[in-house]
């Protein structure tokens, strides 16, 4: 139930408060979600879509940095 | 970036199970909260993977198996009611009941219809003006806001025959409980990555504080989650109880702001009876009393009246708090398959059940062998 998919916001459709909604692509599907819980997204970000609505837009920064961590880790020890 | 294969990087995975293996000088039991969690935990194999250094416990985290009969029996017996539709999310419709499904309505003319989202069912009574549509609410904090938005929508396009028929849950208070049992084996938790992002996780620190257990908030993808069990384990051989954010691209501290307050306008907090566990204080929530006019308990006077469950084979209650794993019910695989569930987790996609009965054959731990 609390599955969340992440996905680009590619176009707005409605800007009105409560009732927002932007056209989301996931892995190339096209798909519209309801946008007033992430009102302040902007064409090229990623969202995160549950039921149908964006619950949050993913920290860029915060993902590459979790990435870089990742490797470090990896990095530290070699190959396994 | 996808934001989504990066964390499913095999060498990534298998060099995390590495590092918890070498970690850990004893066994420990964490608790991964969420049903989503269950099942990318078991599709990967993480859990076999780590047999030897880490019990993971499955809890109760599915909304649809927690969510108790009688809003079931409710939710039927509106759909048999004159000009009535019940719409609500298609996980739903084939829950038993005390007196079968929503589905096995259907089929004897009781009317309700699947929504993806609770915005489509106020579209439903905006399409349908002859009918009352009520939706049958179901879900954590994560889906909460989305109820609130379908509720002011509702309202401000002043749609009168629509209401809900509310059985969220909040996820804080059933952690809490099973912490506080006194059959708790459970030493650190896994917190449920989507739920923070909506609510946060400041309110965790209370939990760990009080019950002197790690929590981290973790993800669903395979890395994601082994970072967290890392944290989790590595806090436990140090002998420390931290609240730790594994999953920052999603969960900020105060959660989603704009989710919270819509919420803060429609629901209070209640005592909410979870399936299969007991009544949870704070466990739930309900409408607000200026809301009354879509409450659908309020406008069709419902009552939990039919709370006591039918016993059956079925121990969803001991699989929901963890006390024994879905392969030990004599009833998993062949009274209950997903054809033919005798209990909520064998037939929600985020049931434990239906994770044991599907991904028993994965690959993850194949290939790491």
């Amino acid at each position: 139930m609390c599955l969340g998919v992440p996905g680009k916001v590619v176009g707005w459709i409605d800007r009105t408060p409560l009732f927002s909604k932007a056209e989301i692509e996931f892995e190339g599907v096209r798909k519209v979600c309801h946008m007033a819980c992430v009102e302040d997204a902007e064409i090229g970000d990623y969202v995160i879509v549950h039921a149908g609505m964006a619950i949050c837009r993913i920290d860029t920064q915060a993902a590459i940095q979790q990435l870089d961590t990742l490797q470090q880790l990896f990095n530290s020890t070699g190959e396994t | 970036m996808k934001y989504l294969t990066e964390y499913r990087d095999p060498q990534h995975a298998h060099h995390l199970v590495d590092r918890i293996r070498e970690l850990s000088t004893q066994r420990w039991t964490i608790m991964e909260v969420c049903g989503g969690q269950t099942h990318a935990l078991l599709r990967s194999g993480i859990d076999e993977a780590l047999s030897e250094c880490v019990e993971l416990i499955h809890g109760p985290g599915c909304p649809v198996c927690v969510t108790p009969a009688s809003a079931i029996q409710n939710a039927i017996h509106l759909s048999m009611r004159p000009h009535t539709l019940v719409a609500t999310f298609g996980d739903m419709l084939r829950v038993p009941g005390n007196h079968g499904s929503l589905l096995d309505a259907q089929a004897e003319k009781g009317n309700m219809k699947a929504v993806y989202s609770p915005m489509d069912a106020v579209q439903l009574a905006r399409n349908n003006p002859e009918q009352e549509v009520v939706f049958l609410a179901v879900g954590f904090e994560t889906t909460a806001p989305a109820t609130a938005i379908a509720i002011l929508q509702a309202a401000q396009l002043e749609v009168k025959n629509f209401s809900v028929l509310c059985s969220h849950v909040c996820v804080l208070p059933a952690m809490k409980l099973l912490a506080s049992s006194k059959q708790n084996r459970v030493q650190g938790f896994l917190a449920a990555g989507h739920v923070c992002t909506l609510t946060g996780f400041e309110e965790y620190a209370g939990f760990v504080e009080q019950f002197q257990m790690p929590v981290a908030v973790t993800g669903f993808e395979p890395t994601d989650l082994l970072v967290g069990i890392l944290e989790v384990v590595t806090q436990l051989e140090q002998q420390q109880a931290n609240l730790i954010n594994c999953y920052p691209r999603a969960v900020k501290r105060n959660g989603n702001h704009s989710a919270r307050q819509i919420c803060e306008q429609i629901f209070d907090v209640t005592n909410r009876q979870w399936r299969g566990m007991q009544v949870i204080p704070n466990g739930g929530l309900c409408l607000k009393p200026e809301w009354a006019s879509c409450d659908a308990e309020i406008k069709f006077s419902l009552s939990d009246d039919d709370q006591q469950e039918i016993q059956t084979d079925c121990r969803s209650g001991e699989i929901l708090t963890g006390t024994i794993k879905p392969s030990e019910c004599s009833a998993f695989g062949n009274q209950c398959t997903p054809q033919t569930p005798l209990g909520a987790p064998m037939v929600s996609s985020e049931g434990a059940c239906a994770a044991y009965y599907r991904y028993r054959n994965n690959t993850f731990t194949k290939d790491y062998s």
